[in-house]
């Protein structure tokens, strides 16, 4: 990930924060009553914090009740994540802080792993069985085949101790599951990433495409926000979709595409544009590489040609390009964030990147600005020792492109294999709920058979707890302090994240564990602060402020070191890629042997009875993790299966009703799930939401409700360029008797 | 003085935000909710169109639950809104059968509860809970007495409509379309 | 296609997923009352009319058990509030437009008239009676002074019982089954045809008890006049009117109101009557025992079902 470093300056603005964050009142002492100043003293008596329920950490305030209990979370006003407003699952935080549910000590099993039968056990008998193991495979076969899966705040602080007892394979499920092949796909074109807060500057933009991204089901707060804002301004939204979704609803345009073409839709859409001439000519001459390439590669792509494979009409498609064009270079072809659907996705995603070149929106306002984020020097620490393998060389030819460690690699490269010389041995599995996230559960849970350890770090028992052989509770994030967030953003901010209370029980901070277990592997030289208080505190000091400061304003917001948030006219921009220019034609995908401009591959289509399984995001909930949280249950507590009227009546399915899901492997739901007969999903596809049909007994509230569409993705689509896993790639059929109840694996 | 709450339509995402901050603002129980989103949806795929509103009691003007309490514990308040002196209520549920909105529920305590339009923070010079969260700033607030309030603002500039005018209620909760 | 959904997942317990504010205890007290109404009506009247010889058991006997009945649907009421501790804030507070504060008042006035018309009748059940004190003798001579004026509050006071209930029912627009002028009415007629009924169960006077089949007779045709008239409203009013309607022309409780109340409590009662009045032998008890069955069950079921009934959603 290649961002521009530049000495930050501190400004000004750092106190001017403190008067604008008292919850925004413009009064001044003198004039408030005795019920104002009561009120504002309640709202002084807050702490700041950043919220863990999704990955957009956005900052706000936590206050108390009148006997100290944590009653309501609200935004930090400052924030340019959430400028002051919140989301319901971040509103509903007190739910994860009060859920009985919550593990409450540590626990080591007792008999075979995934039969869920642990005793209590102390700090201390925890992290000596832990450090035991490690050490044991370290021996035998090398402390690079222990992993780290890690999607939590606290995951900095193993990887920093994986790394030091010399391993590099840290993986976040974010990428090759999520958002990995628009990464690679934006790098290859423009050499940077999207980042995440995504840099799309969609508060100025006059036209927003979504194609399959759905704002506004998706909370990304920021996202949501800015399209409100947009919304307001009179911008243009076109939504392509199967589904009508929430954005659909909102949109000028909606193109109810048939699922599995998008790329044609992109295509054509690029051919519109190259032959009515209506790029931005001066932008392409200037800053791309590989247009003429381009223009004959899409000749043939028109929007009749499109209209074929997507079902939707040319002139809508000449339509949309041309309103796009008009917006420009105020538009986005917005990337989406969750992309990996078909295989092909790194070039579908490519198509896209070309897109927003073609209409210049690339460092451009409306379009795609440059984020900034912020310098935090990092604890001494000796350096770390060089491994000496990586998963690299047992994969010497895969996903080439791919700059991040896959976890699908690493699950795949832990079930035992002939081929390979070695696999890993030990996981540590940090905030991740992998028996959810990870498409093909049998594999995953093939993987964890071989493990000789496996160590989960959670706040809730989910279900990957179940297979642990220790598990140790981490306290909220409402009790406890983590690295200083840093963005990036528009402008360089950080936040902070401090306790509200004391951790619950017998749950503890990642940051104390990871240097606990340091202690006992010998690698504490590490950790060289004891409290991470002091760490945080140096490290402020290091940049003008102070943990005292940072306490009372939460956020402290810097100046662009630059006045260069989009591009200047005329401005001399190098790219990061191998022609220093943005490549349409990508030489770095050429490279390694693959397209170098998308091509339209015809994906598999449902067999007769069945429907292509589609998933997504509901607003209240943050994928399976919030699925316990008493307030955000009492918002949503089962997911349904949307089902299109037409295919309903030949079912003779109704609203209401429970089925099972089976899909084209013959892998059924584990649960039954409600159906909704709705006109909103087209009649080749049903729709659920992802996150539910758990099956941990020990959360309570959520046993059992719903279906999981994991259990249902068996067959998964591999990206050839960097590993993504592609997981519409199924189809389901409905069965109604629900006495069949055996699971197939 | 008459406060009044509008929400636009076509900027709410349905992400009941407004549910969670109102739960945690008021201490509303697990289990119940002073305010709901509801969709509406119209249409053949793909000629289709949806509306999301937030909900709650819009504290009509000609409040059927005031008329209907036995004791006077639903009563009007400043600013016309309607609330429930929770030491005159005998939990009898008549104001509950009485609203066509089913925005009244029985508190576990034994008293009826529903929304206040958060008079305690409009009292402070705050916005509601739900209008100070609302991520899509879709909610307005104010006092359609003052030509300068946000409410007043917006209700001139868009169209409106509420909830069952026909039931004779007078409800001042304004959905924006 | 079109859809109306709650989204954010309101589950508010006795109103969704429809209003079940109100249970077993309110149709139950609405019986009692409406009962000891018709009673209590008759009593009065026939007292005022100067036929107290003639009719003892419906002026003297019957209104016993009318206190007694008041007292327990009281006490039902009392159990279903769910803020007990501040009942007597009912007592406190009068509000005209509430249907229900004029009813607790109705009946703080008719259960006191009621216990007072039964203390002066206490000797007809024991003989030997004596107010121990002085000041009791006094009041009772008092009473007895003024016994037609007496007569009078009660005659009201028993009309305002048997067609309040009705009239509180149908001020709640809110639910539109409830929501029609005949339902007043209808409950008086209710009402009074269960006291008719009860009288005829407890006279051992075959001129009273002819009389009172002959008025159960005509009230049960009016009830069901008023019936066939309520529902021709609903039918030709507006469409949360007619779907309303609906839970009894095909709905959930379709069979429970023709065939309990309309048909058992009304129709089977009024034909035994009829034959009864032609001289033909019929079951003593019978048509008494259903009319106070069909009297209950109508108001069961037809505060459950208009609780169903809904304008939104």
């Amino acid at each position: 990930m290649a961002t521009r470093r530049q000495f930050i300056r501190i400004s000004a603005m750092g106190t001017g924060a403190v008067l604008a964050g008292a919850a925004g009142f413009k009064l001044f002492a003198s004039e408030l009553t005795d019920g104002q100043k009561a009120t504002m003293a309640a709202l002084t008596a807050r702490t700041p914090t950043y919220c863990e329920i999704c990955f957009w950490k956005c900052a706000g305030w936590v206050y108390k009740g009148d006997k100290g209990a944590i009653k309501k979370i609200t935004g930090n006003a400052e924030d340019q994540n959430c400028n002051g407003r919140f989301c319901p699952r971040g509103t509903g935080g007190v739910g994860m802080y009060y859920d009985d549910d919550r593990l409450k000590t540590p626990l080591i099993r007792t008999e075979e792993r995934g039969k869920q039968s642990f005793r209590e056990a102390t700090w201390d008998e925890a992290f000596d069985y832990i450090a035991e193991k490690v050490k044991k495979i370290s021996a035998e076969y090398g402390p690079e085949c222990i992993a780290l899966f890690t999607h939590g705040s606290g995951g900095h602080y193993f990887t920093t101790l994986l790394k030091a007892i010399g391993s590099p394979h840290i993986a976040a499920p974010s990428y090759a599951q999520c958002r990995g092949p628009r990464e690679v796909a934006f790098q290859t074109t423009f050499g940077e990433t999207i980042e995440s807060p995504e840099r799309t500057d969609i508060r100025d933009t006059r036209c927003l495409v979504l194609i399959g991204s759905h704002i506004g089901e998706n909370m990304h707060n920021g996202q949501v926000q800015e399209m409100s804002d947009a919304i307001d301004k009179g911008a243009t939204i076109i939504t392509v979709d199967p589904r009508f979704s929430t954005a659909a609803g909102k949109s000028k345009y909606w193109l109810p595409i048939k699922p599995a073409t998008d790329l044609a839709l992109l295509l054509a859409w690029i051919n519109v544009i190259i032959n009515e001439g209506l790029y931005d000519k001066a932008y392409v001459e200037k800053y791309t590489y590989g247009f003429e390439y381009l223009k004959e590669h899409v000749k043939s792509m028109t929007p009749e040609w499109a209209y074929g494979i997507t079902t939707i009409d040319p002139t809508l498609i000449r339509e949309t390009a041309r309103e796009m064009a008009n917006a420009a270079p105020a538009v986005i072809v917005h990337p989406g964030r969750h992309v990996t659907w078909y295989g092909d996705d790194t070039q579908r995603l490519r198509a896209v990147a070309i897109l927003n070149a073609l209409l210049g929106s690339w460092g451009r306002r409306g379009g795609f600005y440059r984020p900034e984020t912020f310098e935090l020097p990092e604890a001494p620490h000796p350096p770390f020792p060089t491994p000496k393998r990586t998963w690299r060389q047992e994969f010497p030819d895969l996903y080439k492109l791919s700059d991040s460690v896959l976890a699908n690699g690493l699950c795949d490269a832990t079930v035992p294999d002939p081929s390979r010389n070695c696999q890993f041995h030990g996981w540590i599995v940090n905030g991740t709920n992998l028996i959810e996230t990870l498409p093909n559960q049998a594999n995953t849970l093939r993987a964890i058979e071989a493990l000789d350890l496996l160590v989960v770090i959670d706040t809730m028992p989910m279900e990957i707890t179940g297979y642990a052989d220790v598990i140790l509770p981490e306290c909220t994030y409402l009790e406890r302090y983590d690295d200083l967030r840093i963005g990036p953003h528009r402008k360089p901010q950080i936040a902070l994240r401090m306790p509200a209370a004391e951790p619950l029980n017998n749950t503890k901070p990642a940051y104390w564990m990871a240097r606990e277990l340091a202690k006992k592997l010998g690698v504490i030289e590490y950790f060289p602060f004891e409290k991470i208080e002091d760490y945080l505190d140096w490290q402020l000091k290091q940049v003008g402020s102070s943990l005292e400061e940072m306490k009372r304003i939460g956020v402290k917001t810097f100046d662009r070191p630059l006045d260069d948030l989009y591009f200047a006219p005329d401005e001399d921009v190098e790219f990061y890629t191998n022609t220093g220019k943005i490549e349409l034609y990508s030489t770095m995908i050429e490279q390694e042997g693959f397209d170098p401009m998308p091509k339209y591959t015809k994906h598999e289509e449902p067999p007769e009875g069945y429907y292509r399984l589609n998933y997504g995001r509901a607003p209240m909930h943050t994928f399976s993790r919030t699925s316990n949280n008493p307030n955000l249950t009492d918002l949503m507590d089962e997911n349904t299966v949307w089902v299109n009227p037409r295919v309903a009546k030949e079912w003779s399915l109704s609203s209401g009703q429970y089925i099972h899901l089976e899909n084209q492997d013959g892998k059924r739901s584990e649960f039954p799930i409600k159906v909704r007969v709705t006109e909103r999903i087209r009649w080749d596809s049903v729709y659920m939401v992802h996150g539910f049909g758990h099956d941990q007994k020990k959360l309570r509230r959520c046993y059992g409700k719903g279906a999981s569409d994991t259990n249902l993705i068996t067959k998964v689509l591999v990206d050839p360029l960097m590993g993504g896993t592609g997981m519409r790639g199924n189809f389901v059929t409905f069965i109604t008797d629900l006495k069949a109840e055996e699971v197939v694996s | 003085m008459r406060y009044a709450m509008a929400v636009d339509t076509k900027k709410c995402v349905g992400c009941s935000d407004c549910v969670v901050a109102c739960q945690t603002e008021n201490n509303v129980p697990i289990g119940y909710c002073r305010d709901w989103v509801v969709e509406t949806m119209d249409g053949t795929y793909p000629q289709l169109e949806i509306e999301l509103r937030s909900e709650r009691c819009n504290h009509c003007d000609n409040a059927p639950c005031v008329r209907c309490c036995p004791t006077g514990a639903s009563h009007f308040a400043d600013g016309g809104i309607v609330l429930v002196r929770q030491n005159k209520c005998i939990g009898c549920g008549a104001c509950i059968a009485s609203c066509p909105y089913d925005a009244r529920y029985p508190h576990p305590k034994g008293y009826v509860d529903k929304c206040t339009f958060c008079i305690h923070r409009v009292k402070e010079g705050m916005k509601p809970a739900c209008v100070a969260v609302c991520p899509t700033k879709c909610m307005y607030f104010g006092d359609l007495d003052d030509p300068n309030s946000d409410v007043s603002i917006i209700l001139k500039k868009r169209k409106s409509k509420t909830l069952i005018p026909e039931a004779g209620t007078k409800p001042q909760l304004y959905f924006l379309i | 296609m079109n859809e109306e959904l709650i989204i954010s997942g309101r589950d508010n317990l006795m109103v969704d997923p429809h209003l079940q504010i109100w249970h077993w205890p309110i149709p139950f007290y609405l019986f009692l009352g409406g009962l000891a109404a018709g009673i209590l009506f008759f009593a009065a009247l026939y007292y005022i009319m100067g036929k107290e010889k003639e009719y003892p058991t419906a002026v003297r006997k019957v209104p016993f058990i009318a206190p007694i009945i008041l007292i327990i649907g009281l006490a039902a009421l009392f159990l279903d509030l769910r803020h007990k501790a501040y009942f007597w804030q009912l007592y406190t507070n009068i509000k005209l437009q509430s249907p229900m504060s004029w009813g607790a008042w109705t009946l703080l006035v008719i259960t006191a008239a009621s216990v007072v018309w039964s203390a002066l009748h206490i000797r007809d059940l024991f003989p030997k009676w004596d107010w121990k004190y002085q000041w009791l003798r006094e009041v009772e001579t008092f009473f007895n002074k003024y016994k037609k004026a007496l007569a009078w509050v009660i005659l009201i006071y028993a009309v305002i019982t048997g067609i309040y209930t009705g009239i509180l029912l149908s001020a709640f627009n809110a639910r539109p089954l409830w929501n029609t002028s005949v339902l007043g009415p209808l409950f008086l007629a209710s009402g009074l045809s269960a006291g008719a009924a009860a009288i005829v169960l407890m006279s051992k006077d075959p001129k009273e008890r002819q009389l009172f089949t002959r008025i159960d007779l005509i009230i049960l045709g009016v009830e069901l006049f008023l019936i066939v008239h309520m529902f021709m409203g609903f039918i030709a009013s507006t469409q949360v009117q007619i779907d309303a309607a609906e839970l009894f022309l095909g709905g959930q409780y379709t069979m429970a109101f023709w065939i309990f109340v309309v048909f058992l409590g009304i129709v089977v009662p009024a034909s035994l009557d009829l034959m009864k009045l032609r001289g033909y032998h019929v079951p003593a008890m019978l048509p008494g025992v259903l009319v106070l069955f069909g009297s209950l069950m109508f108001r069961f079921v037809f505060v459950f079902a208009g609780q169903v009934s809904r304008w939104l959603y």
